[in-house]
């Protein structure tokens, strides 16, 4: 190819390639809201539920919407990842979804800051709805960033203490422990060496365990991981030093990180029949709201009770409270129907009948105020254990941020290295910590 | 004018030829539209791989290297921020140095062993007089299985407290590693797992010693060559070519070792991620993280695709730098026909 025409068809490609770069490649960043709600439309609505139990009630749930409102139509599309959420977000087009509901409450920061959900305030304000008298503080927290309600709670899930009863009994103790010293002195206690491992131990407090991590153990403290100007608190918040330095105590306690590892590494999947504390091997655990349905649902032979998880002796009064997780809805800002997508999250997360029903089918628990009390919720003692940490207004979740689960990462990192000894001045590495949390969410604005 | 002297550009006799060919050219317009067709005639002939060259290299590395310097989250619009993610990736990113450590690892330490084990096995497989065929399928086999699948067996296999592997150590006395749960033995376990599945060079190697003349070995034999010269004087230099290109797409695939790391770390660790419960990268303490991970990580965990991209490009140019250094010191695919 001679010269000359090479270089037209290389400034060519370079044009094109700056085209499609700046239009094909880039999603839509705004919606509108004024679509006729009384007009006959079909939404999509994207959700990550696949047990047949889940897509049922899911299902029953929209069903009931839509006698309601006859003309909306719901196309439900089940097991959804947030991989292809977000996806679908940035691309948008005609079958992107209209309403999207995730498990994680990870990606909120970025969905309410980047806008690829749309702000929620306005459609609340004209139903007059007041989210603080409507949802649960935690709910609230995790759904918003900065005072953008971009999303709301859909069910959620509390954690608390499950014990065995029959190693508790065995042990000789009464009831479930309510401060972490007694808690402490529980795990001793139920804790029965075999040579240089366990054939049972009382409590495994490593972070790589199940439940076991940093924020849902530091979450009896309340802490508080960012300062009002949105910079990282966790090396001022006494209460995530005071976490760490308990966790990494137990540890000590119970025979040292090397061999509670190694006894770790022989543990089954955490969602499986061969969990730990289903098989015996552990007495007592962190976990959520589900397992006992699992529990019950499983041939497990474990007798189980549950209480919430104890608290720190100086803060006794504040037994009840826990760590407060949950499913996340939001409606995508490249929706064209969003007054009828609000119409479906509206019903979704506020209308007591449908939360209630729909967290008695699938174990979770209700993620209003009203639906909490409701009597319709399963009266179960276990599950009720959860609705009462669920509702306890001391009770706390791990705020959103702009890049995801990343300053949880961080933290993370912190306890992996000051439970194995890698890292033994707390105080340096929280403050490390912090600047590291502080450094990424600047990459981020 | 000799086809000698056309070729040296800076000969006088070749520029006044070729001036001269031009101006004819330019004079006859029949000339020129013969020329112009058959320019087009060309260019129709390579437009398909100038479209899939295009759409499928040049366009996807251009718009990687502008989001290098851009703010992008996937959602809004890029905004150029200069030289910030490469600033933040290279100085503040705490598993970027883990990350190439351990891709550099695994580059010198996995495709070396692939390479002498792929190498063994095929001189192995054919010097085998009896069973060859059942030695190649049972050798070629664990190639075929899923990533995915294979590492989770051998996650199971290796578990140092209830895998079958630490149990028979144990009974011979041998004091077992952790293997995935152990820094130290996370990367060997993983080699591990590579050469166990190493029957696709095997298989190219297999093919082209079957290849080597017979008369070479009987003369360096009549020349009083042993075992160890004969191997050295013509068998390797018969397999240059297909050393080269092991080493090369070893190299390069090592460069993209993604799923084998991620799931026997995520499977190891026991854990599954969620809210309040992150998955620990490249677990155990960051020792089979990879680069292609932060890839993943960077762009679709924490929103940063302009972060990410920077470590798409250090990829490509570390791709680049070693294979353009082994393709010139193993004188290319060809060997020496060049």
């Amino acid at each position: 190819m001679t010269r000359h025409l090479r270089r037209p068809l290389s400034g060519t490609a370079l044009a094109a390639a700056l085209a499609l770069s700046l239009t094909a490649c880039f999603g839509q960043a705004h919606g509108g809201a004024n679509d006729n709600p009384n007009a006959d439309v079909t939404i999509t609505f994207w959700h990550g539920w696949s047990a047949p139990n889940e897509v049922h009630a899911i299902q029953a749930n929209i069903n009931a919407f839509e006698k309601l409102h006859p003309n909306i139509h719901v196309n439900a599309v089940g097991n959804i990842t947030d991989q292809k959420i977000n996806q679908a977000l940035r691309a948008g087009g005609s079958n992107a979804p209209d309403v999207v509901s995730s498990f994680t409450t990870d990606n909120v920061g970025e969905f309410c800051s980047s806008h690829a959900f749309v702000d929620l305030t306005p459609f609340l304000d004209k139903d007059s709805i007041d989210p603080a008298t409507t949802f649960p503080k935690p709910q609230l927290a995790y759904t918003q960033y900065q005072g953008d309600q971009c999303a709301l709670p859909l069910l959620s899930d509390a954690y608390g203490l499950y014990y065995n009863k029959s190693a508790f009994q065995a042990a000789g103790i009464s009831g479930p422990p309510k401060t972490l010293s007694e808690f402490d002195a529980d795990a001793v206690r139920l804790t029965k060496e075999s040579g240089d491992t366990y054939s049972q131990l009382g409590f495994m407090p490593d972070y790589h365990f199940y439940e076991s991590t940093i924020t849902h153990f530091a979450a009896q403290w309340s802490p508080t991981y960012f300062a009002s100007d949105g910079t990282s608190n966790v090396a001022a918040d006494p209460g995530i030093k005071a976490a760490m330095e308990w966790q990494k105590g137990l540890v000590d306690r119970l025979g040292g990180y090397s061999r509670l590892e190694k006894y770790r590494t022989g543990f089954g999947d955490e969602f499986s029949d061969s969990n730990a504390f289903m098989t015996g091997q552990v007495a007592m655990m962190i976990d959520g709201e589900w397992r006992a349905g699992m529990i019950d649902d499983s041939h497990s032979k474990v007798s189980y009770g549950v209480a919430p998880f104890p608290v720190p002796d100086a803060m006794a009064s504040q037994y009840g409270k826990g760590y407060i997780t949950g499913t996340i809805v939001g409606i995508a800002s490249t929706s064209d129907k969003q007054n009828a997508a609000w119409e479906f999250v509206k019903y979704l997360t506020t209308d007591t009948s449908a939360v209630v029903s729909f967290a008695n089918a699938i174990h979770n628990v209700p993620s209003t105020i009203a639906a909490l009390k409701s009597p319709q919720v399963s009266q179960d003692p276990n599950f009720q254990e959860f609705i009462k940490i669920a509702a306890n207004p001391k009770s706390t979740t791990t705020p959103s941020s702009p890049n995801g689960g990343a300053y949880q990462l961080t933290l993370q990192n912190l306890g992996y290295d000051y439970e194995s000894g890698k890292q033994t001045n707390l105080d340096a590495g929280l403050q490390s910590a912090a600047h590291q949390i502080d450094t990424d969410i600047a990459q981020t604005q | 004018v000799t086809s000698q002297t056309l070729d040296r550009p800076d000969d006088r006799t070749g520029r006044r030829a070729v001036n001269r060919t031009s101006a004819v050219v330019r004079r006859d317009p029949a000339r020129r539209r013969r020329r112009r067709r058959e320019r087009l005639r060309i260019l129709a002939f390579l437009s398909p791989w100038l479209l899939g060259t295009g759409l499928f290299f040049v366009y996807p590395l251009v718009t990687t290297a502008y989001l290098s310097f851009t703010r992008y989250d996937g959602f809004v619009s890029p905004t150029w921020n200069g030289l910030q993610n490469w600033r933040f990736v290279f100085r503040e990113y705490p598993f970027f140095w883990p990350a190439l450590r351990n891709t550099l690892w695994f580059v010198l330490v996995m495709v070396t062993l692939r390479i002498v084990a792929g190498l063994v096995l095929g001189m192995l497989v054919i010097h085998v007089k009896r069973g060859r065929s059942a030695l190649r399928t049972v050798f070629y086999a664990p190639f075929l299985a899923p990533p995915v699948a294979a590492t989770l067996a051998f996650v199971f296999l290796l578990n140092p407290a209830t895998g079958p592997v630490n149990a028979i150590l144990g009974h011979l006395g041998i004091s077992a590693p952790s293997w995935f749960n152990d820094p130290s033995w996370s990367k060997p376990a993983l080699t591990l797992l590579a050469l166990w599945g190493v029957g696709d060079l095997m298989v190219i190697f297999m093919a082209s010693l079957l290849d080597v003349p017979r008369e070479l070995y009987e003369a360096a034999s009549l020349d009083g060559a042993g075992a160890v010269n004969r191997f050295r004087h013509v068998t390797l230099p018969h397999l240059r070519p297909i050393l080269v290109f092991a080493v090369v797409t070893g190299v390069i695939a090592t460069m993209q070792y993604y799923t084998e790391p991620l799931v026997a770390g995520q499977v190891a660790s026991g854990q599954i991620g969620g809210s309040g419960q992150q998955l620990e990268p490249g677990y155990p303490a960051g020792s089979t993280l990879t680069l292609p991970q932060l890839v993943f990580n960077l762009g679709f965990e924490r929103f940063d695709i302009g972060a990410a991209c920077v470590i798409a490009m250090v990829l490509f140019v570390l791709s680049m730098v070693f294979a353009g250094f082994l393709m010139r010191r193993g004188r290319g695919f060809l060997g020496g026909e060049d």
